[in-house]
Order: C-alpha cells, then sequence, then structure tokens
C-alpha cells in the first residue's frame, strides 16, 4: 500500500511543478519545459494505476506458465501518449524560434502585440 | 504577484488531491485487461499484449497517432522551409568523431530494425525503432562538417510508407469487409513469421516514424540563410 | 527495493524543481533529461518494459536533442543580431 502513495505522490509532484513552470515564469522556452513535466507526470500516474502487487511483464514465453500479469491497457495507452507528446514539444519550439526572428525576444511581458 | 497566484492554484491543488488520493488506491477495475490477456495468443498469435492491442485491438487509434506526427513533421518542415544552407558547425570535429560516426551509423540502424522487426515477440516495436533511427540520423549529423539529408528520397520513402499503412488495411477490406483486419495467415506462435499483418504493419510505421523523426532534427539542425 | 524506489523518486523530484527554477536554461534541459531518464527507470520497476523503451530513446535522446537545437538557433541569431547593430 505504501508503494502506491510513492508513485502517487511522484507522479502528482511532477505535475504540480511543471503547473508551476507554466503558470508563473516569463522565458517561453521554461513554459515548453513545464508543459514537458506535466506530460512526464501523467504518463507515471497512468502507468501507476495499473501495476498489480507481484505481477509481471505481459509478453508470454514459451517455458513460463502465465501467472499473475500487469494491466496492458494503460501501457497501450502510455505508448501513444508519449510520441505525442515529442511531437507537441518540437512544434511548440519551432514556434518559439520563428516567434523569437520575429519580434526579437523571448520574454513573455513584451510580447504584447494583441492587447487592446 | 504572479508567483504568489500561482502558489494559491498549487495549494489548493496539494489540498485536493491529498482529500482524494486514498479513494485512488481501492477502485481496480480490470476486467478488460483479463481479456486481452487470455485472448491474445488465440486471436492474434502474437506473444506481446500491448503489441497486440497496440496494432490489432485497438488498430485505429495507432492510425490517428501516426498522423498526429507526420502532422507535427508537417508544421515543422513549413515553418523552416525558408533556410537553404547545408548544416556547418563552429568548432569542427575531431578526427575520432569523424571516423566512429561513420563506423557505427549502420550499426544503429541495424540495431532499430531489430527492434521494430521483433515487435511482436520481444519488448520493442515500430516507434521505439524509429526513434534509434532518427538518434543515428543525429550522430550523423554531429560527426560531420557539412551534411545535407538526400531530401527527395526521405520524402518519397516516408510517403510510400504512409500510403502502405493504409494500403494494408483496405486490403482488410477486400479480404473480409472490416478495415484493418488480421487477415494474413497467424502462423505458429513465438517465431517471427506469426501474428499476421502485424509485423508488416510495424515495419511500415518504424521506416516512417523513423523518418519523420530525423526530418524535424534535419530542420531544427539546419543553416540560416542570411547570417 | 522499497528504499531504492524512496531514493529515485526523491532524486526525481529534486531534478524537476532544478528544471523549473535554474537561472541557465541549459541546465535546466540537463535536469529535464535527468527526470526523464529516472522516469524510464521507474517504469521498468513497475513491469513495463514497452513503455520503458520509449521513454528512454525519446525522451532522454530526442527531446533534449530537439530542446538543445531550438536553443542553439536563438543563441546564434542573438549573436549575430549583436554584431551587426
Amino acid at each position: 500500500m505504501f508503494k502506491m502513495y510513492i508513485y502517487f505522490i511522484a507522479s502528482f509532484g511532477l505535475f504540480l511543478i511543471g503547473l508551476y513552470a507554466v503558470l508563473s515564469k516569463k522565458n517561453l522556452i521554461k513554459v515548453i519545459l513545464g508543459l514537458s513535466l506535466m506530460e512526464t507526470g501523467v504518463n507515471l500516474f497512468l502507468i501507476s494505476l495499473g501495476y498489480v502487487n507481484g505481477g509481471t511483464a505481459p509478453i508470454f514465453e514459451r517455458a513460463l506458465s502465465p501467472s499473475k500479469m500487469v494491466d496492458p491497457v494503460p501501457q497501450a495507452l502510455v505508448l501513444t501518449s508519449i510520441v505525442i507528446g515529442v511531437s507537441v514539444t518540437a512544434l511548440a519550439l519551432s514556434l518559439c524560434v520563428k516567434l523569437h526572428e520575429k519580434t526579437g525576444t523571448l520574454d513573455l511581458t513584451k510580447i504584447r502585440s494583441l492587447k487592446w | 504577484m504572479k508567483k504568489i497566484l500561482s502558489l494559491i492554484v498549487i495549494l489548493t491543488l496539494i489540498v485536493a488531491i491529498w482529500h482524494f488520493l486514498p479513494a485512488l488506491s481501492k477502485n481496480k477495475a480490470f476486467k478488460i485487461g483479463h481479456f486481452y490477456i487470455e485472448h491474445a495468443i488465440k486471436d492474434t498469435g502474437a506473444s506481446n499484449v500491448v503489441t497486440s492491442i497496440v496494432l490489432n485491438f485497438r488498430g485505429f487509434d495507432t492510425l490517428g497517432e501516426v498522423t498526429v506526427l507526420f502532422l507535427a513533421s508537417l508544421g515543422v518542415g513549413f515553418l523552416f522551409s525558408g533556410n537553404t544552407k547545408n548544416y556547418k558547425p563552429e568548432i569542427q570535429p575531431s578526427l575520432i568523431l569523424r571516423v566512429s560516426s561513420r563506423l557505427l551509423f549502420p550499426l544503429f540502424i541495424m540495431f532499430g530494425a531489430y527492434i521494430f522487426i521483433h515487435g511482436h515477440l520481444t519488448p520493442g516495436g515500430g516507434f521505439q525503432g524509429g526513434s534509434i533511427i532518427a538518434s543515428a540520423v543525429l550522430f550523423l549529423y554531429l560527426g560531420s562538417k557539412d551534411k545535407k539529408l538526400p531530401g527527395h528520397f526521405i520524402e518519397y520513402l516516408e510517403s510510400l510508407s504512409g500510403l502502405g499503412f493504409i494500403g494494408i488495411g483496405f486490403a482488410g477490406i477486400l479480404a473480409s469487409n472490416i478495415f484493418l483486419n488480421n487477415f494474413m495467415p497467424k502462423g505458429i506462435v513465438y517465431t517471427l513469421f506469426s501474428a499476421g499483418i502485424i509485423p508488416v504493419i510495424y515495419i511500415i510505421i518504424g521506416i516512417k516514424v523513423g523518418l519523420e523523426l530525423s526530418k524535424i532534427v534535419a530542420d531544427l539542425i539546419k543553416g540560416e540563410e542570411n547570417v | 527495493m522499497l528504499w531504492i524506489e524512496l531514493f529515485l523518486v526523491i532524486v526525481m523530484l529534486l531534478g524537476a524543481i532544478m528544471a523549473v527554477s535554474h537561472k541557465d536554461i541549459i541546465n535546466s534541459v540537463i535536469a529535464l533529461s535527468l527526470v526523464s531518464l529516472i522516469t524510464s527507470i521507474l517504469f521498468f520497476i513497475m513491469q513495463a518494459p514497452d513503455v520503458a523503451l520509449t521513454e528512454a530513446s525519446v525522451g532522454a535522446g530526442l527531446s533534449t536533442a530537439i530542446f538543445v537545437m531550438a536553443i542553439n538557433k536563438i543563441r546564434n541569431r542573438d549573436r549575430n543580431n549583436e554584431k551587426n547593430s
């Protein structure tokens, strides 16, 4: 039981640290770093939900008789989620580079061209 | 001011999570996991249960994921379409780096290909092998003085792989009236030529993802026009 | 086994705090790579080898490289703007 609490605290800690970076940092690259940390935290939480005490990896082998296996459905979800996370990070970073080319700064408080 | 407000939001969330934390570790609804574990070898012939879920039971979601990766590669290529200069590093790579990158590049490609060919037997699959191939291309860039990838060959091969994935889906409609159905013979379990269309689709996905990620890397590392 | 996981989780949270609050941005990116590596080890301890392989090759390899290349482009343009003006 205590083992589960460690994983929940770790994943929620990562999520909240990433949320703090998105809410209150001025550098645009730090905001994208926080977004990536939030995605890592959510993936860790999803895998830790499918863990069974004393289970093994969900792969069949010729010489092994099937014992308890962990849940394979969250693993399939997280596989998709990690790849989508890295593609979103790549697109956001190339948008940052283009923004720096047009306005010359990466400070969020100075990019205000849409302010009424 | 912004920091104090964000700290208040985070403290509220911590209190809310602490309230709901004991309820998370009691609820174990595991029924569909048991169904997939029992029916994995009978229905698909793949001994890796996660692979049979990703490509056979929920194959349409994999099509969506391949589309999202394609959109990201398209966006990065469109944003950096004005740069035409080659990659010229400021500090020239040393002799050891130049020689070893050329020697190790085919070994990296072979390792990545091994991982996505055996995706239905051992842990691995198309996405893992594809990103290893992209790391191999990055390694080749880091050890060269002046490099340009053969552009049109990569784009044609990637589009052909995408068409191949959808083509196999339509071949499933021709064979048995269901899109992306597992229509090829299942073979003997635990061997290489088993599990129907799963190795074929993983080879196609491995080539496609590897080429897309290496195109993203090549676009980000190119030189600038008016420097 | 419990003490290993506790130690890894504490190092991961310290690495995440350092990624968010350091002044130099290259150090933050390397701390993000450390968080990704420890996450991959935790995935392996929780009996999920497919996901551990994906997180190690994509998170600790390509994501860090993409960050460093984008930061390099921005710094080169800053240096060229200072040299020209």
